[in-house]
């Protein structure tokens, strides 16, 4: 049966991994060729790699990084962050990724979604949903773009089942409440939109342990897992992740 | 024209350096040529047939390309790999946009039902069916048919490989399956004929399995 994945993410700024609390507060990693070979042997499913850098001067860095991991580690690589038309989808996939991640252009230009994935194929085209809990009578979550800054008016669940109509292959789902926060997944949101979709979705934001991914598929429906300070501080392994998730009844790849 | 050990048939449809970086990888005393040009594919060795995309618009590009005969002439005649949409090609038809395939298969290509599918918890199963599954293998090698194709050649049966797809293929010919999957229902994910191998999951992405497929297939003697 099909495998629930797990899948580190390498924030990336200039050329070097860095980890945030609550989207501030950079603090750096590493290398990322070398971590994601270190994640390969570790035995992630996939790495995603999300370009956090501000100036578009050290943008083209990541399509350089890009070349040099996929030469070398034989996973599917997702990459995002700045991705504003179609040419950045395929500048991105020429360099080696294998899926491409849209966030805040997919919410100023919906049409972008719906062309790159009649271009390139819905399996290599990422939604990427930053959402939070917000007091509304109409909705319960909220998308926020430009890194979490900027609110959208737009109640995720629904913007999920839209962006999965319009081609998207896959949702990326962030608690912008959880991320950094090692509180665990925002289960009820992920449950919501994976319950609306037909599409695989990947919780992200707020793994502080192994049993939090546990939870982020058994309550909250996620296909894949996501996390990146519990691994890049070597708190836990891949390895040791799937191992647990294993113990605990969930189908993984080993 | 210079020697051309692989050649990676490229009709223009997604990205097909993931597919030559790992050949490059299995292989590096040999050439690989990621092309368009029939005369190229022709002249070659050896022949991967990728794709990613939809069906109709791969055939499209393909026939405009003018393509099908090179590619139905390897098929034939040297070692051939097809990958993903590469092998649903192959078929007489398919459900996505209902289209004709290249015909060297009768049966057809089918959409997974995300109506019906669930797994043994109760959850729903997606469409894109994306990730790692098992592929087990059929031991039908029609020389030999105790032993395992040479392309399952230190694979473990029951290895994971990497899919993303939302068809299938479904062969009248049911010998012709070399490998198949569960979601939740038993699909073909890989097929054998004489020179030809045709996979659903893509051995380029996925890790020491998928590298020692591609392995095998550089150095397969059909």
């Amino acid at each position: 049966m099909l495998a629930k994945r797990i899948i580190p993410c390498l924030d990336v700024t200039d050329g070097r991994v860095v980890k945030g609390i609550n989207f501030l507060e950079l603090r750096d990693a590493g290398d990322p060729v070398e971590i994601a070979k270190r994640y390969d042997d570790q035995g992630a499913d996939e790495l995603t790699f999300l370009d956090i850098t501000a100036s578009s001067d050290n943008r083209g860095l990541i399509l350089h990084i890009i070349e040099q991991v996929a030469s070398q580690v034989f996973i599917p690589l997702t990459v995002g962050g700045g991705v504003r038309e179609v040419e950045d989808v395929r500048r991105l996939l020429n360099a080696g990724a294998d899926k491409v991640s849209i966030n805040t252009t997919a919410v100023l230009n919906p049409q972008m979604v719906a062309d790159a994935a009649s271009r390139f194929g819905s399996q290599c085209i990422v939604v990427a949903i930053d959402a939070k809990k917000v007091d509304n009578q109409a909705f319960e979550w909220e998308v926020f773009t430009h890194g979490g800054r900027k609110a959208t008016g737009l109640d995720a669940v629904k913007w999920a089942e839209y962006m999965a109509s319009l081609g998207a292959g896959e949702l990326l789902i962030t608690s912008m409440d959880r991320d950094g926060t090692k509180i665990g997944f925002n289960n009820p949101l992920n449950r919501a939109i994976s319950d609306a979709v037909d599409v695989p979705i990947i919780a992200s934001g707020g793994v502080g342990n192994l049993q939090h991914l546990v939870d982020g598929v058994k309550e909250g429906g996620a296909d894949a897992v996501l996390a990146a300070s519990i691994f890049h501080y070597g708190e836990y392994t891949v390895k040791q992740a799937k191992q647990y998730m294993a113990q605990h009844g969930i189908e993984v790849r080993l | 024209m210079k020697k051309i050990d692989i050649a990676v048939v490229d009709y223009g449809m997604g990205n097909l350096r993931s597919v030559s970086k790992a050949l490059e990888h299995v292989a590096p005393t040999k050439t690989v040529l990621v092309t368009s040009n029939p005369d190229e594919i022709a002249k070659a060795n050896r022949v991967v047939f990728p794709g990613q995309g939809a069906m109709p618009d791969c055939m499209r590009e393909v026939d405009a390309r003018g393509l099908r005969e090179a590619v139905l002439y390897a098929t034939e005649n040297k070692p051939f790999l097809g990958i993903c949409i590469g092998l649903q090609m192959l078929f007489e038809h398919s459900e996505e946009g209902d289209s004709a395939g290249l015909g060297l298969f009768k049966g057809n290509v089918k959409r997974f039902s995300v109506a019906d599918m669930k797994d043994s918890n109760g959850e729903k199963l997606k469409v894109p069916h994306m990730g790692w599954n098992q592929v087990y293998q059929t031991h039908h090698n029609a020389t030999k048919p105790s032993q395992a194709h040479a392309l399952w050649k230190d694979i473990d049966d029951g290895a994971r490989f990497y899919y993303v797809h939302s068809y299938y293929v479904q062969p009248d010919d049911a010998l012709l399956t070399s490998g198949f999957s569960e979601y939740p229902n038993r699909f073909t994910s890989a097929i054998a004929r004489n020179n030809l191998f045709a996979v659903q999951f893509h051995p380029e992405k996925s890790a020491s399995a998928g590298l020692q497929m591609l392995s095998n297939f550089v150095n397969w003697m059909p």
